[in-house]
């Protein structure tokens, strides 16, 4: 195994592009260190990006979040701006393992890592993220939601990385949360999870996105769910509505973690009060 | 696997070593610069037993890399007692019995003064969450709480004076 | 010289202070050395290969490749591992479960292990041998293995203890009974029974620190073993036996330990470490991986157990019996017998009896963890104490306080109480503040009581005095939990000098005799009682000395706050001569001063806990948080509060995470699905709140000071009072643990 750290976007994609046998890409390294530890991946490359400066950069503007691949996410939570803009993206982040392992973490690495369980990115996709990413064609940008395919699957190219993920320039009365559920207060990984983002007119809710964790291959997108509270003031009916649409929307899988069942429920559970949580901070009163 | 030579500062001494690129900071530490208060509960990030901070940010070393700590500064249970002085993180943990096999307890040191250095004056409820990275199987917590919460007094005190 | 080892409600000057540990300054700058912590020149470093099979033939291990690996240099197999036991089965399941012999018997068992020059080069060579195995049947659970179909794990096995004896293998290896009187007409008399069963998952004791030695063994046969283990005099037995040593050959010295809690009083690896430095005639450092560990050392049982208990209407409890059936992975254990032992040992009953079966499954061989295998009784117990009490309508801790053993009652399990701490710590209970704290919405209370035996055991002690008069005590139980503060005070008490000026040390094995292994809550009780005998004996030392300096006869001297004294008017000229003065003489006077005492320290005063618990569940969830918790136990006497509160409090919390989350999950095909810390969930810093403790202290009459073992029993009421705290708050009787989120949301909903 070779060990670099390049300095320039460029020069990784090149390093990436010219790599014959396996090679990963060394953000956080809080998945990727556990991995080889266990013998689950044998790199012949192991490429630090955090000796990239642009990299490193958290740029946080009424107009739009552009977070760096290199970023940890408790940089995201020291950042009082973002976290009165997108406290659901930043809750999402800040649950990832305990303060060692935020201090490393990155959300890039969250959403490269394609777990079905990640935590900030029901989040991202509910903020409406997209990623920037660079190959050695140049860069792209696509949205976060098009990033995984499936648990351990990306759609980057094998010489492809992501150098920062943006945040859209952020609506009036508009505010995000993001819940999961964990048998520990911490040190866990979601059993189920829901992010939702939505935007008040007069305390009616006039958009809105819902997305939810570890119940699918993937983070899933549930439109039936946004619909069930556009319109309304969050009453009791569109919360169970909300919460039957979330529920339908589940197709998850037994494991040590959690059962079909258990994930079905809890799921209408978390979504209906990640919607309130977003509604309260938006600044809507029932 | 060739090695890779790395430069970095730990406790403040600067040193050298090499190691293969894929082994962790953890062995480097304990194996190489024999700094073997850094434990190794897990290997994976999930005990805190090998906590140290790397440029001042509190992380796992068995989730970074040796080859990583290039230029960088870390810092370990070795080098919290200052000038032959007990830190009052260490006098309180002895004073409040809040070790009983000690394993976890150079970890702790690490995280709760990695805490009181952002937050002089933490909740029980902001110590508990911001230890949730240690695990301690031995005292159910109490008597760590409790030694963070009297540390951080005496901290805030020799402050003001 | 034998010395008396009744109480004798002496007044304490030392004792009972909050000293500070000695080893404190060590463990709080990393200097401490602990297992995995020691190193040699040369070393090499030990992997182990294990199987990824629940149960599977080995037909062939090829170990030529990895042989030819450079830096490889030793390799071992079950062939390397002669037997040497002599027909002692136990033995033979001891070095069958450190290496497997032609059969992989669980997920994680030892196949093969290799000693080479670094890490690296071990893991390459151990993705080189190559193991031919053929898959066999495999059974996990504990009541499916005791089907008459179920794949039988050893063909050998026949239940003892029953008559007459079966001729065909099973998974039962014994069954034991335990009680008094008739049940049935017991039962016959009561008003209202209550009958349940219940099953508790497997947990592991979750040290933090896995286990690690470092193994030297030259072909002369001698040899050296650092290891973290909880008795190095018995891992010293046991790898001698198993390797065809001598004992005085073998020095074991016992690292600094990272918790054991049982789990380190079984060799599991150093026996291989031993081999493959004798193979390869260097030392080699063995240090296990956390999923190792979870895998291949001894979780304890996972079980099921049925209770049926009969009472009247006055609350009194007319009969109770027990089936006890509790898994003890792939060898033979003894843990449903002391499920069976301890099921019903905090009551006094009339008609009583329990039985109890142990059943072998292909999952790793069962040890013991902390007070092992009455926590699962308890819950079984416990729920239906409290079913019986709703029934009855009446309080249910009055309900307890009405049945609760007392001095004079027969145990379940056969001897007579002397004074006891059930009832006491009841009625703490009742009278705690926490009983009378209201509680809010989806909140619920839950009280239950434990019962641990204790233990004593061969213990060894040498006390030695420094010519400046500082003390040397050399012990030979291992510091699980502060012991040595403990024992430090205890050797200041009896000389009448300061804590400080006591130093303890874990002595290795070539400097003591032996000493049984620091389990069974032992470690204060019986070293402290030998500590104070040695003491005594120094201080016959000293007074002889102070005799002969005097020039007058020994009896005429007593020893009082660490001077000896002359007694009687002819004396009075004579001023009193200061431990420090002695020993400053020594030299001259004739020669080191030292105490020795060796003990068999029976007596181990019996145990007794009751908890309050207040649990909050979310309904909608089915996660609970524990929101207040407090453990009142019975200590004999606490030499050092601290350690006796930390006691309390740790096995109050191991207990809160086997109630509620931590549990083995095994798959269809038998592999253990969450070998590491992160699915395992242990409860961390944020699950818990402050855990309140009241020390109650009845003294022991077998001890000098009262002491009893405080280090068990605190783990033992907690699943049952989570579990009557979770039915309170959510309105079912939950019979399975842990009660994880899904199974209390499940039973919630089945029972709407």
């Amino acid at each position: 195994m070779r060990f670099e750290s390049p300095t320039t976007t460029k020069a990784a994609a090149s390093m990436l592009a010219s790599e014959s046998g396996a090679a990963h890409v060394l953000a956080g390294g809080t998945d990727l260190l556990v991995r080889m530890k266990m013998g689950m991946v044998e790199p012949d490359l192991v490429l630090d990006i955090k000796r990239i400066e642009t990299m490193k950069v958290l740029k946080v503007a009424a107009g739009g979040v552009h977070i760096g691949g290199a970023v940890p996410a408790v940089e995201l939570g020291e950042s009082e701006r973002l976290r009165s803009l997108w406290p659901g993206v930043v809750e999402a982040a800040n649950l990832i393992g305990s303060d060692q392992i935020q201090g490393r973490c990155t959300v890039v690495g969250n959403l490269c890592n394609a777990s079905p369980a990640a935590d900030s990115v029901p989040a991202l996709i509910a903020a409406g993220a997209k990623a920037l990413i660079v190959g050695p064609k140049g860069k792209r940008r696509v949205g976060v939601e098009k990033v995984v395919l499936g648990p351990g699957k990306t759609s980057l190219g094998r010489d492809e990385f992501i150098e920062a993920v943006v945040l859209p320039a952020r609506a009036g009365k508009s505010a995000d949360a993001y819940l999961r559920f964990t048998p520990r207060t911490e040190m866990d990984i979601a059993v189920v999870s829901a992010a939702v983002n939505l935007t008040l007119s007069r305390g009616v809710v006039t958009a809105a996105k819902v997305v939810l964790g570890a119940v699918a291959p993937t983070a899933v997108v549930v439109p039936a769910a946004a619909r069930a509270i556009i319109g309304t003031k969050l009453d009791d009916a569109a919360l169970e509505k909300m919460a039957k649409a979330c529920r339908a929307a589940c197709n998850p899988i037994d494991d040590k973690r959690g059962t079909v069942e258990y994930r079905t429920k809890v799921a209408g559970v978390l979504g209906r009060r990640a919607a309130l949580v977003a509604f309260e901070r938006a600044g809507g009163s029932k | 696997m060739s090695g890779v030579t790395v430069s970095a500062k730990v406790n403040g001494d600067a040193v050298q070593y090499v190691c293969p690129p894929n082994e962790s900071l953890m062995d480097v530490l304990r194996n190489r610069l024999n700094l073997t208060g850094v434990k190794e509960g897990c290997g994976t990030g999930d005990c805190g037993a090998c906590s140290v901070t790397l440029d001042d940010r509190l992380v796992c070393s068995c989730l970074v890399l040796g080859a990583e700590a290039e230029g960088r500064s870390i810092g370990t249970v070795e080098g919290i007692s200052q000038d032959g002085e007990l830190h009052p993180l260490q006098t309180a943990f002895i004073d409040h019995a809040a070790l009983q096999c000690g394993i976890c307890t150079p970890g702790f040191l690490v995280a709760a003064k990695s805490l009181l250095g952002r937050n002089p004056n933490p909740s029980e409820e902001e110590i508990r969450y911001a230890l949730a990275g240690n695990l301690c199987r031995c005292t159910g917590y109490d008597k760590i709480v409790r030694a963070v919460q009297s540390a951080a007094k005496v901290m805030r005190k020799q402050k003001k004076s | 010289m034998p010395y008396e080892t009744d109480y004798t409600n002496q007044k304490f000057s030392v004792i009972g202070n909050r000293v500070n540990r000695p080893d404190g300054v060590d463990k709080v700058t990393g200097r401490a050395r602990y297992g995995a912590d020691a190193s040699a020149a040369g070393q090499l470093v030990g992997k182990i290969l294990r199987s990824p099979h629940a149960h599977a033939l080995i037909k062939k291990i090829d170990t030529s490749k990895a042989e030819k690996l450079p830096g490889v240099k030793a390799i071992v197999t079950g062939d390397d591992f002669p037997d040497f036991t002599g027909g002692n089965r136990s033995l033979m399941d001891t070095l069958e479960n450190c290496m497997a012999r032609g059969r992989a018997l669980y997920d994680g068992h030892a196949v093969a292990a290799v000693a080479a020059v670094d890490a690296q080069t071990a893991n390459e060579a151990l993705k080189l041998i190559k193991v031919t195995y053929k898959k066999l049947p495999h059974v996990t659970d504990v009541d499916e293995a005791m089907k008459p179909s179920a794949p039988v794990v050893h063909d050998w096995i026949r239940t003892a203890g029953i008559e007459p004896a079966p001729t065909t293998a099973s998974n039962i290896s014994q069954r034991n009974e335990f009680g008094h009187g008739d049940i049935d007409v017991g039962f016959a008399e009561a008003d209202v029974i209550i009958e349940k069963t219940f099953k508790t998952e497997q947990t592991h004791q979750g040290y933090i620190e896995p286990h690690a030695c470092l193994a030297t063994l030259g072909p002369d046969g001698s040899g050296e073993l650092w290891v973290t283990t909880q008795g190095h005099f018995t891992f010293r037995n046991m790898c001698a036996s198993l390797l065809g040593l001598d004992v005085a050959k073998l020095k074991v010295t016992s690292s600094e330990i990272g918790g054991g809690f049982g789990g380190k009083t079984h060799v599991w690896m150093e026996p291989v470490a031993l081999q493959l430095a004798r193979k390869s005639n260097r030392p080699v450092k063995l240090v296990m991986t956390r999923e190792e560990v979870f895998k291949a050392t001894g979780p304890t049982s996972s079980t099921s157990v049925d209770v049926k208990i009969g009472a009247k209407k006055n609350g009194r409890i007319t009969a109770a019996s027990a089936e006890l059936r509790y898994q003890s992975g792939a060898f033979p254990g003894m843990w449903g017998m002391l499920g069976a032992m301890t099921s019903f040992a905090c009551y006094d009953l009339k008609h009583v009896k329990s039985v109890g079966y142990d059943v072998l499954c292909n999952r790793p061989k069962v040890a013991a963890y902390r007070a092992p295998s009455a926590p699962m009784a308890a819950f079984g117990v416990e729920s239906v104490i409290d079913l019986l009490a709703a029934e009855l309508k009446m309080d249910p801790v009055e309900f307890r306080i009405k049945n609760a053993a007392k001095k004079g009652t027969r145990a379940s399990y056969g001897p007579i109480y002397g004074p006891i701490g059930i009832g006491p710590t009841l009625e703490a209970v009742k009278n705690h503040p926490h009983m009378k704290k209201r509680l809010g919405k989806n909140q619920g209370r839950g009280v239950a009581c434990g019962f641990w035996f204790n233990f004593g055991g061969q213990t060894c002690t040498d006390l030695n005095i420094g010519i400046d008069g500082s003390v040397n005590l050399t012990v030979g139980t291992v510091d699980v939990g502060g012991s040595r503060a403990s024992l430090a005070l205890i050797a200041a008490e009896e000389l009448g000098v300061d804590y400080d000026q006591v130093r303890v040390t874990i002595g290795d094995t070539s400097s003591l005799g032996h000493n049984d292994t620091t389990e069974g809550s032992r470690g204060t009780f019986s070293s402290g009682m030998a500590t104070i005998f040695a003491a005594r004996n120094a201080i016959d030392v000293m007074k002889q000395r102070a005799a002969d300096t005097w020039g007058i006869p020994v009896e005429q001297v007593v020893w009082e706050e660490g001077v000896a004294r002359a007694k009687g008017r002819q004396n009075s000229n004579l001023p009193p001569l200061s431990l420090k003065e002695i020993a400053a003489k020594s030299p001259r006077t004739g020669g080191p001063i030292a105490g020795h005492n060796e003990v068999v320290a029976d007596g181990a005063g019996v145990s007794f806990a009751s908890h309050i618990c207040d649990v909050e569940v979310d309904p909608e969830t089915g996660s609970t948080r524990v929101i207040r918790y407090t453990v009142v136990q019975d200590a004999g006497k606490a030499i050092h509060p601290d350690y006796v509160e930390g006691q309390f409090q740790g096995g109050a919390a191991q207990g809160i995470g086997w109630a509620l989350n931590e549990e083995y999950i095994y798959g269809e095909d038998g592999t253990l699905q969450n070998a590491g810390f992160l699915d395992y969930r242990i409860p961390v810093c944020s699950d818990l709140p402050f855990i309140d403790t009241e020390i109650l202290e009845i003294p022991n009459p077998n001890h000098p000071y009262g002491v009893r073992g405080v280090g068990e029993t605190s783990i033992v009421p907690p699943l049952a009072a989570i579990g009557n705290a979770v039915s309170n708050a959510v309105g079912v009787r939950m019979t399975h643990v842990p009660m994880s989120p899904p199974r209390i949301l499940k039973a919630i909903e089945d029972a709407q």
